[in-house]
């Protein structure tokens, strides 16, 4: 006999795909919020499914801090050609060159709250109606109140005691000009999920997220990378360690961790097992209590 | 047979008094959900305010302005996984301002779980979620009765309450409902067993959630496929005849070679092929998200519906409609508003407000008609154009709908189609 049932995965890839089709249906220029990273590489891979066989009718828009892994541009690029999608490039090197915003100074200083700036300036600039995020409910307090359409005002700012409900599956998308929303078709996805669907599609992803040899300093309670940007402090010193990856982002506050972890199989087995959140390792959120609300607040992913 | 690997979604309607923050604390907690990072945050705040131990239901705590007014104001959405099953669980408070957001939380539900202090019983609380739970006919329905360490877990406390609960809900329309004795604060038949009631033979609530029969929970008789968009390939010779109808079937089973009407058109045709990415399949049944190629060339467009010529929807203009007022700015009478429908999305105005339903009594009142944020009132619309409807009973998919208001591009409404 037939099953007529979807095992959870199915059932979650099958809502994300229906998402980024309301999304191409009620808005005029989405783009993919592409950072590189596995949740908005798994979004990109989902946009693929959903319309095949057309193109992906989404630009992938990425915000580069200008401190990055050489490897996640690699991809970048790959990807894009592979794909044949439209690439647009926010640069947080260009709004300090032209003022917009100041670097942040001071020991832990990084280039992560600037970001916001580069990009509402960009969905601005490029007439975006829709930023399609990876962003997932189960990352952080605020997040779990994200709907999946995401209402943002003209100052591109998000008011979360004035969010529209979101009952079934029936998304609003409605604005008006100078607004604009943020869709998240992998709400529902937790980080054993992305792994578990990363392995099941053989998805490829940035050489990063698998162990390898890295020069590492120890700080605030993870490894931070090596790199042109680093500046030692006192005290501090530099290991070669095998490490990996959770989350991707600006390779200033990106921390790794210890791990022997080469395959997907070895990683999926290992998250399955681990007793820190993933984004216990990104040292932007331990600012405050609050921090990704306030973020969010102001216009952040 | 389990249904193993299931995604369940389930609403907890309450408030920080009847528990609901710890008993979701001690679900993630006992299911080892719970990461050390939250861990420690959450035994450094519970130190800080005093408390013995750790508080579980700080690891629910949300935005700042709710840690600050210790409520819930919103919906959170929580995840957790067994073995068994995947978990979402839709986190709503529970008091009547927020009406809109249980009602939002129960829209996308299996089930429900409604909390009752054992010590207090039934009491208004408790009627106003099992009818929000029936009027979205979630279809199960589990009534914790919590805090039984406070009466001495007593069976006469857990017996009284079933059988007050029985008198007020049968008029109600849920199928499906269960009791369990639990303590949330001590973790009895939360994730383990209590061995502290013998005299309850039932499986304690996690188990209960993971053996829930929720297979049939979709409608797999009525074939309804809303068309979301249509795949055309532009430039790429290959597939540049290809012509796919892309949607997520909302009810039924269909299949390559079914006969079919599109609605509204009437017009009818041959399912050619049904595709995914991986390749064509050969069925498609709610919620899945595919495309369906027709035998003959028909204009389609998005908000069409494509069925079963001897299973169609009524396309009507008129309907009556149980809606929730989710705004602040009440109804504006024989006002317009956009009404979506599936994918489909026309003009609408509440010609009428035929009762009001008293949330607290459940009585109705058909003298008081505005229609006010948390009001619930059964109406009739009438639409420029025809929806192609079914009743929200047989088809949760089709049977919903919701208001936007034009002048503010705000969700003011969401209603059942009755």
């Amino acid at each position: 006999m037939s099953k007529y049932y979807l095992n959870y995965l199915d059932e979650l890839e099958s809502e994300a795909i229906y998402v980024l089709r309301e999304v191409w249906a009620q808005f005029q220029n989405p783009v993919i919020l592409f950072s590189g990273g596995k949740d908005s590489i798994v979004v990109t891979h989902l946009a693929r499914k959903a319309f095949y066989p057309c193109k992906i009718p989404f630009a992938l828009m990425h915000v580069d801090t200008g401190h990055n892994f050489p490897e996640t541009i690699q991809f970048r690029d790959d990807l894009v050609k592979e794909l044949g999608v439209k690439l647009i490039v926010g640069s947080v090197q260009k709004s300090i060159d032209q003022g917009r915003v100041a670097e942040e100074r001071g020991k832990n200083a990084t280039r992560n709250a600037l970001q916001t700036t580069t990009l509402l300036d960009a969905i601005e600039e490029h007439r975006v109606d829709c930023a399609i995020g990876g962003g997932r409910r189960d990352e952080e307090k605020a997040r779990a109140k994200e709907r999946f359409f995401s209402h943002r005002d003209d100052f591109g700012q998000w008011d979360p005691k004035n969010q529209r409900p979101e009952l079934w599956n029936l998304f609003n998308g409605k604005h008006f000009e100078g607004e604009h929303f943020r869709a998240f078709p992998i709400s529902n996805w937790t980080e054993m999920d992305v792994w578990n669907y990363i392995k099941k599609e053989t998805i490829s992803i940035p050489s990063l997220y698998f162990a390898h040899q890295r020069e590492v300093v120890w700080r605030q309670n993870s490894w931070i990378p090596n790199s042109e940007f680093l500046k030692l402090e006192e005290n501090e010193e530099i290991h070669l360690k095998k490490i990996r990856f959770r989350t991707l982002g600006d390779i200033t506050i990106t921390g790794g961790i210890e791990s022997d972890a080469d395959t997907v199989e070895k990683i999926a087995l290992e998250v399955s097992a681990m007793r820190q959140t993933e984004r216990g390792n990104r040292s932007d959120d331990k600012r405050s209590e609050t921090s990704m609300e306030d973020r969010k607040r102001q216009g952040y992913f | 047979m389990l249904d193993n690997n299931q995604l369940l979604r389930f609403t907890t309607a309450g408030s920080v008094d009847d528990g609901k923050s710890t008993l979701i604390g001690r679900l993630l907690y006992d299911s080892k959900s719970i990461f050390e990072d939250q861990l420690e945050a959450v035994e450094n705040t519970s130190k800080r305010k005093g408390h013995e131990g750790v508080d579980l239901a700080l690891f629910t705590d949300g935005l700042r302005d709710e840690r600050e007014q210790g409520i819930t104001i919103d919906v959170a959405y929580r995840y957790f996984t067994t073995p068994k099953r995947k978990f979402i669980i839709a986190d709503t408070p529970g008091h009547i301002q927020y009406t809109r957001n249980m009602v939002t939380g129960a829209s996308t539900a299996n089930a429900a779980i409604i909390l009752v202090d054992a010590r207090h019983g039934v009491i208004e609380q408790t009627k106003r979620h099992s009818f929000i739970a029936s009027l979205l006919q979630i279809p199960h329905v589990i009534v914790c009765i919590n805090k039984m360490d406070l009466v001495d877990y007593s069976e006469e406390a857990f017996i009284k309450v079933i059988e007050k609960y029985e008198e007020f809900s049968s008029k109600m329309l849920v199928k499906d409902v269960r009791f369990i004795p639990i303590s949330a604060l001590n973790g009895d038949n939360v994730v383990n067993r209590s061995t502290n009631m013998d005299w309850y033979q039932g499986a304690p609530l996690l188990h209960t959630l993971e053996t829930l029969h929720i297979s049939s929970d979709y409608n797999k008789v009525d074939a309804r496929f809303p068309v979301q968009t249509i795949l055309r390939p532009q430039s790429d010779d290959s597939n540049r005849d290809y012509r796919g109808y892309a949607g997520r079937v909302a009810s039924g089973i269909f299949r390559p070679g079914d006969e079919v009407t599109i609605m509204p058109s009437g017009f009818n045709s041959r399912i050619k092929s049904i595709d995914t990415f991986e390749g064509s399949v050969e069925q498609a049944f709610a919620p899945m998200s595919v495309s369906i190629v027709l035998e003959d060339d028909i204009d389609i467009s998005r908000g069409d519906m494509i069925v079963r010529p001897n299973n169609k929807p009524e396309a009507l203009q008129d309907i009556e409609v149980m809606l929730c007022w989710l705004h602040n700015k009440p109804a504006r009478p024989r006002a317009k508003y956009s009404i979506r429908h599936t994918t489909n999305e026309q003009t609408a105005m509440i010609q009428e407000v035929i009762y009001k339903i008293d949330i607290d009594s459940l009585e109705r009142n058909h003298e008081d008609k505005e229609l006010g944020m948390n009001d619930i009132c059964k109406v009739k619309i009438r639409t420029t154009k025809p929806l192609m409807i079914d009743s929200y009973r047989e088809n949760r998919a089709t049977g919903s709908i919701i208001l936007i208001d034009n002048t503010t591009n705000e969700t003011v409404a969401a209603g059942m189609i009755v």
